[in-house]
């Protein structure tokens, strides 16, 4: 794979997994437990729909193939988002925790990217970084408080991180192409996101009275729980396919409308 | 003289005469009890018809074509939520929590807008709905930030604001569907005929069936009756609508150069006593949609309430 072809391979697993995870977020849009969060994870939803679209407006300029064609017009098989971000909603808990991991992977690696000698994905790394920190704010605070609160939300917080901790290591999955980047110092290695996330999350889930399925110190390779890969090479679970369904039903409904 | 030994007729005429003079009641101020009520009953109905009016068009959410339409839906309907946690906010300085009232909503005791009981089967409905939903709202929310208490009145001032954000994000959708395919333009046109008397009976009962009117104007409850607000959206919106080659299925809707108004049909009021009262198309739809929110978030409430770290949660 040559430079360009796994700088679009990076920007599209980039802006998968930013896309139907804010699908996901926003389904929370009028449902969620308090008017509060209705209006946070809306925020949120916004954010990360918004975050995917750039990464493709920095894809349109390599390919020509604008956004809406991209996430619109694209076979669900051809997606490369990890498997973690198209899990259902699940309970609030998995919901806050789905994110919390998330939010804490996007930090890592957006503060490389933020360094990156590519021009293009380094201004859009500084843009939305402080973005990611608010929603990480808002999710870790969240982790803590519901983490021991009552016994409910114990076990319930308890249950999604055991859950989610595995789907959120295929995040780490190897980007087809990334090591050429990487050699470039372009994109960081998912090894290296892996295991600072590792060395952030562990610790926030310890201190809000959670049990980590790994321990901080075990570093890559060296936890006993499953990784959720195959989403970066395509293979996926059986929700996306519905979720792509969804997503693109209005817009391709006619052939040749706009919307 | 003390306040205290005033009598309710004196206080109740000062009242009434600072309203005359055009003052806003705040909420530590002497008010009637049935003043006090009836603005606990409308700005908790307000309220509720944001909350349950984010179901119909969240529906659309997952759907919306293009980045650009799903973004903004999702921040439209983020809007309603906030636009129901502010009027929540204002109904609280009269002495009610959210709390007791959206278990008012949930039992069935308190009512919301007739219009958000009706389906939105299509994608077309969504930017009906900015378009007549909203502008109906907006004709309606520029009164109340006339009305009379301080806290109703100046929240409507920054609904308003965002609304008109909706109307004009409806609007073009609708124009793009219009100018699209026949079955665009056919999907606009059979979205217009369902929500045009909806709308309509959104504005309320007619003048002849609203006994409390008097009382309500001069407290400056209503500053208009509902028949004027319905004339006035009316005026509003048939030649917006036509402009674009949409028609109200309305066959005597004209332009009546006498009095300078349009001339429309009256909707069924009957229909939307029955709306009102539970008998809509989607009452139970939307009911159970806010019961089982309600009820799956109860144990996060629960948990936030009693957390032990007592930590704020920074807002996203």
């Amino acid at each position: 794979m040559n430079k360009e072809q796994a700088l679009q391979s990076y920007l599209l697993a980039l802006a998968d997994d930013e896309l139907i995870l804010g699908h996901r977020d926003a389904e929370w849009t009028g449902h969620a437990p308090l008017i509060e969060e209705d209006i946070a994870f809306s925020n949120i939803a916004q954010d990360e729909i918004g975050h995917a679209q750039s990464w493709l407006r920095v894809y349109e300029s390599l390919t020509g193939t604008d956004p809406d064609t991209v996430a619109f017009l694209r076979d669900h098989n051809e997606f490369t988002c990890c498997h973690l971000v198209q899990m259902p909603k699940g309970d609030w808990a998995y919901t806050i925790v789905r994110q919390f991991f998330f939010d804490a992977a996007e930090i890592v690696r957006l503060g490389y990217l933020k360094q990156s000698v590519y021009d293009p994905i380094r201004e859009i790394a500084v843009k939305i970084y402080p973005e990611e920190q608010y929603h990480l704010l808002h999710t870790q605070g969240n982790v803590e408080r519901l983490g021991d609160a009552t016994e409910e939300s114990h076990r319930r917080m308890q249950r999604a991180v055991d859950e989610a901790f595995g789907q959120a290591l295929g995040l780490f999955e190897s980007i087809p192409g990334e090591d050429v980047l990487a050699d470039e110092n372009i994109v960081p290695d998912s090894k290296t996101i892996e295991n600072e996330w590792l060395q952030f999350v562990v610790p926030v889930l310890k201190r809000s009275g959670l049990r980590s399925p790994v321990d901080e110190t075990n570093g890559s390779g060296g936890t006993d729980v499953k990784s959720w890969y195959g989403g970066r090479q395509k293979e996926h679970t059986g929700h996306l396919k519905q979720i792509v369904t969804d997503m693109q039903q209005v817009y391709r409904m006619i052939p040749g409308a706009k919307w | 003289m003390d306040v205290q030994e005033k009598t309710y007729e004196e206080k109740l005429a000062e009242f009434e005469a600072r309203i005359a003079r055009g003052e806003k009641i705040e909420p530590g101020d002497w008010m009637p009890d049935e003043y006090r009520k009836q603005l606990i009953r409308m700005i908790g109905q307000h309220a509720h018809s944001e909350i349950v009016g984010m179901l119909p068009e969240g529906k659309w959410i997952p759907h919306a074509p293009g980045f650009r339409r799903k973004l903004t839906l999702i921040a439209k309907v983020q809007d309603e939520a906030g636009h129901g946690q502010l009027l929540y906010r204002a109904a609280e300085t009269l002495g009610k929590s959210r709390g007791e009232m959206l278990e008012e909503l949930l039992d069935g005791k308190a009512k919301y807008s007739n219009v958000f009981n009706y389906p939105t089967p299509t994608w077309a409905d969504v930017g009906m709905i900015g378009w007549l939903v909203d502008g109906a709202a907006v004709v309606n929310q520029r009164m109340i930030a006339k009305c009379s208490y301080g806290p109703y009145a100046r929240a409507m001032k920054r609904i308003c604001f965002e609304e008109s954000f909706h109307i004009k994000q409806g609007q073009d959708l609708l124009i793009k569907m219009v100018n699209g395919t026949e079955e665009q333009k056919q999907m606009a046109q059979e979205s217009l005929n369902r929500w045009w008397y909806p709308t309509l009976m959104m504005l309320g009962m007619p003048d002849s069936d609203s006994p409390h009117l008097g009382k309500l104007k001069r407290w400056g409850v209503k500053v208009k009756t509902n028949d004027e607000l319905r004339q006035e959206f009316v005026d509003l919106v048939a030649p917006q609508l036509k402009s674009v080659d949409l028609h109200p299925p309305d066959d005597d809707l004209h332009y009546d150069e006498e009095t300078g108004h349009w001339k429309f049909t009256e909707p069924d009021y009957d229909e939307l006593k029955r709306v009102i009262k539970g008998d809509g198309p989607c009452n139970k739809e939307r009911m159970e949609a806010r019961r089982k929110a309600h009820e799956e978030g109860r144990w996060v409430r629960e948990a936030l309430a009693v957390s032990k770290r007592k930590k704020e949660v920074p807002a996203a």
